[in-house]
């Protein structure tokens, strides 16, 4: 317990270095990209608890995400004066209880229907989403951004940037220290062998569940600042591929292994396609996360944290014998 | 709610002819995910390929388009085993198709869409061919040529790969290697190579759903997503690599999505495809019609 608070002390210090050095900058840009960043790292992470830890593979990131952001949508309609962490509590929660529903409906089956499943999550809620009216339905929903800073004196941006930063520190602790807790070992058990695991006394399906819950609910809290972030927002964009494939391509080429990989490969992911949208083009950058994705787990299956990592060998029995 | 007589009888024969179309769509899908276990689920991307090679060759050259489709299948053979080959030496030796495997897939489905906006932009493109337009008229009820030809189409390929798989030595072979790849070893025949002749059967099969796709409807990049939930539906449904549960589930699948999509409206279908899929699932995995 002592190393997580020496280590949440420790990612507090690289936050609050991380601000400053935006501020030093002085651009509203740097907040605007940074942004972009600090929410893929959040939900890297989050999709890392699950397929890191657990190896299910989940192609539903949009869905989570989207719903958090069309929670904060329908907030806004309704009580406007909630505050922003409120109403990201509110749409992690939503996000939370739909990851259970759905890990509850299949993850007794084996891990590729789970990922099939996800995918047609994210069909079914896009539809419901588009065909909600009070939400904006297809044609879009407008969000007027605050301003300024509720707290402190700056531009709403730097509010968003500072939240999304907090909660980027909130999820890599929350990751960290389930890697080395028993939910991390019971996690690593269903991962490497899941029948295995179950005969020893493992208590697989609870251990999924509350991973798919904590990954939903973390993913959600990650979309509900978006509405301020983009002021418009339709079912199109909040349910986006990319999203889904930014999600599993950072943590496969930061290495899912450890809770490092995910903010690893968020950082330098995300920072690329911002200069690549920026200099080339945007489909241009999304390419190259696709072409970086195949190359890597053909490549480098353990992702870049392997490469600096002794190299043992795990015992693996070889295929079809 | 009154229902028209007419309406219902028309709403059900075009749900029948867009089900024999998911047919061919999903054959794919049959024979790699079904039958070897391979989650391609990138195949939706590969049948968008398939329209547009077909596209170019109607656009182009003048050719009918499924009758290119049927010319271009050993190209996509070809496309199927090299991809088949890269997989098999990353992941099936390596014992790891789990994650990894499945992001290759999600890759290639993304590195596809993205390269055809690239090459043709987002803009939606047809085909021209003479039976794309008159109906042959029964009664009431309408039966557009854009819809029988494909059904047409589609159950001939889904007929003769039920008489590859049934009669020859490497169709057998294909059905061996499904239920157990160890014996088909000890028979002295390589399952690797086997899978590769069946992967690249199940990606010829995106040539001619392809084509039969861009007659019915007009074709952009992204719309390979709407379809990775209604095959995997389908094949889910029809009790994974089974043809007849297949054509039987897609059947089904297109009735109730032409019926939504008369009474409801045609933004509500999407979902039918996909509650179905989830409700499968979660009560009875093994499909409707599946043996297991």
């Amino acid at each position: 317990m002592n190393g997580n608070i020496r280590f949440g002390i420790l990612s507090l210090i690289v936050a609050a270095a991380t601000f400053a050095v935006a501020l030093l900058i002085g651009n509203a840009y740097v907040f605007f990209a940074g942004y972009v960043v600090l929410q893929y790292i959040v939900l890297a992470t989050a999709w890392n608890i699950l397929g890191g830890f657990t190896g299910y593979v989940n192609f539903g990131t949009a869905a989570f995400f989207a719903l958090g952001a069309y929670s904060t949508v329908l907030l806004h309609k309704t009580v406007p004066m909630l505050p922003l962490p409120v109403m990201m509590a509110v749409g992690g929660l939503i996000s939370g209880l739909v990851g259970l529903g759905m890990g509850y409906l299949t993850l007794r089956l084996k891990g590729t229907f789970f990922s099939i499943a996800t995918l047609a999550m994210a069909v079914v809620a896009q539809t419901l989403i588009t065909n909600w009216n009070f939400v904006g339905g297809s044609r879009g929903a407008y969000i007027i951004r605050p301003s300024v800073s509720p707290i402190f004196t700056g531009d709403y941006i730097q509010y968003l940037f500072v939240v999304m930063l907090l909660l980027s520190v909130i999820s890599v602790l929350i990751a960290r220290s389930i890697q080395h807790s028993k939910l991390g070992y019971g996690f690593a058990a269903i991962r490497d062998d899941e029948v295995a695991a179950e005969a020893t006394g493992v208590p697989t399906l609870k251990l999924k569940l509350i991973a798919t819950a904590l990954s939903g609910a973390l993913m959600g809290m990650a979309g509900a600042p978006l509405p301020y972030y983009v002021t418009y927002l339709d079912p199109a964009s909040g349910f986006s591929l990319s999203y889904a494939v930014n999600t599993i391509a950072m943590p496969l080429i930061g290495g899912t292994a450890t809770w490092l990989g995910p903010v690893i490969g968020a950082v330098l992911l995300a920072t690329l396609q911002q200069v690549a949208t920026v200099t080339i083009s945007s489909a241009l950058s999304l390419l190259l996360v696709g072409v970086l994705l195949v190359v890597f787990v053909i490549a480098a299956p353990k992702g870049i944290v392997g490469w600096f990592s002794p190299r043992i060998q795990p015992n693996r029995p070889s295929p079809a014998e | 709610m009154y229902i028209s007589f007419d309406l219902l009888s028309n709403a059900l024969v075009s749900g029948l002819l867009l089900g024999g179309f998911y047919a061919a769509v999903t054959i794919g899908i049959s024979i790699s995910f079904g039958m070897l276990d391979i989650v391609n689920i990138a195949h939706p991307a590969f049948i968008i390929l398939g329209s547009y090679t077909a596209y170019i060759a109607n656009s182009v050259f003048g050719f009918d388009p499924i009758l290119s489709s049927i010319v271009l299948m050993p190209a996509f053979y070809l496309l199927g085993v090299a991809i088949y080959y890269i997989y098999d030496i990353s992941f099936e030796r390596r014992g790891d198709t789990s994650i990894r495997g499945l992001a290759f897939f999600f890759g290639l489905l993304f590195i596809t869409e993205v390269t055809l906006v690239l090459v043709f932009g987002v803009d939606y493109r047809l085909v021209d061919a003479p039976y794309i337009g008159p109906s042959i008229h029964l009664g009431v009820v309408d039966l557009p040529l854009r819809l029988l030809i494909p059904f047409m189409v589609s159950m001939a390929l889904v007929g003769g790969l039920q008489l590859y798989i049934s009669r020859t030595f490497i169709g057998r072979a294909i059905q061996a290697v499904a239920q157990d790849p160890s014996a088909l070893r000890l028979m002295a025949a390589d399952p690797s190579r086997i899978k590769q002749i069946a992967f690249g059967l199940s990606i010829a099969t995106a040539s001619v759903a392809g084509a039969i796709l861009i007659i019915i409807q007009p074709v952009e990049p992204s719309i390979a997503r709407d379809y990775i939930g209604r095959i995997f539906a389908i094949c889910v449904m029809g009790g994974l690599g089974s043809f007849g549960g297949t054509v039987l589930a897609a059947i089904i699948l297109g009735i109730m999505e032409s019926l939504t999509s008369t009474f409801y409206g045609p933004s509500w279908s999407p979902a039918v495809a996909f509650g179905f899929l989830l409700l499968t699932l979660a009560v009875r995995p093994a499909g409707l019609f599946g043996r297991r």
